[in-house]
């Protein structure tokens, strides 16, 4: 039988790390482009499109990210489209985390008072400029913090993606136990590195929030 | 024709109908005092001139811009009439003179370096030419209240709403902001303003208007309107004063 060092195992469990790095990126920043379109639809003036993008939203949080994840691989696949495995996994994974930053945004743009809505409307400002100019830039001041904290449910959630075959840290443990019969080892690896690349996260969530002083300013 | 015209103007909230039927027409450099009680619907009017209500039936106009709830057409009546709000209600992300530049680039394409002659020349008129560089919250109620004010005028309007301008400020910073309005009076400024303060109303207003249960109960001149009050409401509501 092979000998395995911690060494071997370790490299291996890097080298997938590349993906599970990849597909958060891809997620958080297609979910970030999603997620903005999404917030400007929920908070339309037309019933129809809010009631879409509300839909849309509660469909998305409201089922789980596996689901979505066996829909984008074998559904697709119905129709007789061959949907490559990193190709489902950041669909769904893109899709999800949109419906949930929209939801975010949406908080933090409503949490800017009426008045300056009102005001910046009084200087005869379309919407688009109102939003553009007025009020985007006070509400991202509020939504960094959550923001750059739901990043890290993201790239826990690219985990799962393991399940419709995509080679990603959590994949390639079970892989590697597969070869080396060392389950506590491994996962206790791979579980560090996701440790590593998700706490920076939180704690930059922490610091940011004391930085931009969410509570105080303004008020 | 008068500058603004406001001719049967209903408005609801569900069943609730709080004007029943305003009729009120503003000649140009009138300034025009709105009194009453609260819940008489004299902030409402005045939201509605310039389209932050819309109106259930009647119509709006100001030098020829009807009231017509689309984009086009707010932006149209929204150049011509601005408004100051009793919460001041500046961008907190921007100094006073981004503030009164702002909307000058945004809305009129204005090259940057004219809206800031702008903005500086507003300030100074209201007396803020120092304070360019300040954010809001560096700024006191009574200043930024003014900055307000100079943000407005930037854009030009021919006439002006004050909505309570001087009902959130301490009583100290009250005569700052009343001055600055004064002399825009004095400059031939339309001025339409609800207001609580009676003294300012008398000494500078060419019309009072008492408006009572959504309508305009009594209107006229000033001397008139305070010395001499023919309905009981209004009596009833100086007296309170």
């Amino acid at each position: 039988m092979i000998e395995f060092s911690i060494w071997d195992i370790l490299r291996n469990l890097l080298l997938a790390t590349r993906w599970t790095i990849l597909l958060s990126l891809v997620s958080f920043v297609g979910g970030g482009a999603v997620g903005l379109l999404l917030l400007f639809l929920r908070i339309s003036k037309r019933k129809a499109v809010r009631a879409f993008a509300k839909y849309y939203i509660e469909l998305f949080q409201g089922t789980p990210l596996l689901m979505q994840l066996f829909l984008a691989f074998f559904g697709l696949g119905l129709f007789g489209i061959d949907v490559p495995a990193w190709l489902a996994a950041g669909l769904a994974l893109v899709l999800w985390t949109a419906s949930f930053l929209a939801e975010i945004w949406r908080g933090c743009v409503e949490s800017i008072a009426r008045g300056q809505w009102e005001a910046s409307a009084s200087l005869g400002m379309g919407r688009l400029q109102q939003m553009r100019y007025v009020i985007l830039p006070q509400a991202l001041k509020i939504a960094v913090p959550p923001t750059v904290g739901f990043s890290v449910q993201v790239v826990k959630g690219t985990a799962l993606t393991s399940i419709i075959g995509f080679v990603e840290l959590s994949k390639a443990g079970t892989v590697v136990t597969n070869a080396t019969f060392q389950p506590f080892t491994v996962y206790g690896l791979v579980a560090l590195i996701y440790f590593a690349l998700c706490w920076p996260l939180s704690k930059s969530s922490q610091i940011l929030e004391r930085k931009l002083n969410v509570a105080h300013r303004n008020h | 024709m008068s500058l603004i015209e406001i001719t049967e103007v209903r408005k609801s909230y569900g069943t609730n109908e709080v004007l029943k039927g305003i009729n009120l027409d503003v000649e140009p450099g009138e300034v025009i005092a709105i009194i009453g009680k609260s819940g008489s619907g004299k902030s409402t009017l005045l939201r509605c001139i310039n389209g932050l209500e819309t109106i259930t039936q009647g119509s709006i106009s100001v030098a020829g811009a009807q009231l017509i709830d689309d984009e086009v057409h707010l932006k149209a009546l929204r150049l011509k009439v601005g408004m100051i709000f009793q919460q001041f209600n500046l961008f907190p992300h921007l100094t006073a003179g981004g503030n009164v530049m702002l909307s000058q680039s945004v809305v009129k394409k204005t090259a940057k370096a004219e809206a800031e002659a702008m903005a500086r020349k507003m300030l100074d008129r209201v007396g803020l030419g120092h304070k360019f560089e300040a954010y809001p919250d560096e700024l006191s109620g009574g200043q930024q209240q003014r900055v307000a004010i100079a943000r407005a005028l930037a854009m030009q309007p021919i006439a002006l709403l004050c909505d309570e301008i001087t009902s959130a400020l301490d009583p100290e910073l009250v005569a700052e902001v009343l001055a600055v309005v004064r002399e825009l009076a004095a400059e031939g400024m339309t001025l339409l303003m609800v207001t609580h303060e009676m003294k300012f109303a008398r000494d500078v207003c060419s019309r009072v208007v008492f408006m009572h249960q959504g309508r305009v109960h009594e209107i006229g001149p000033p001397e008139e309107v305070f010395a001499n009050p023919k309905t009981p409401e209004l009596q009833q509501f100086l007296g309170m004063h």
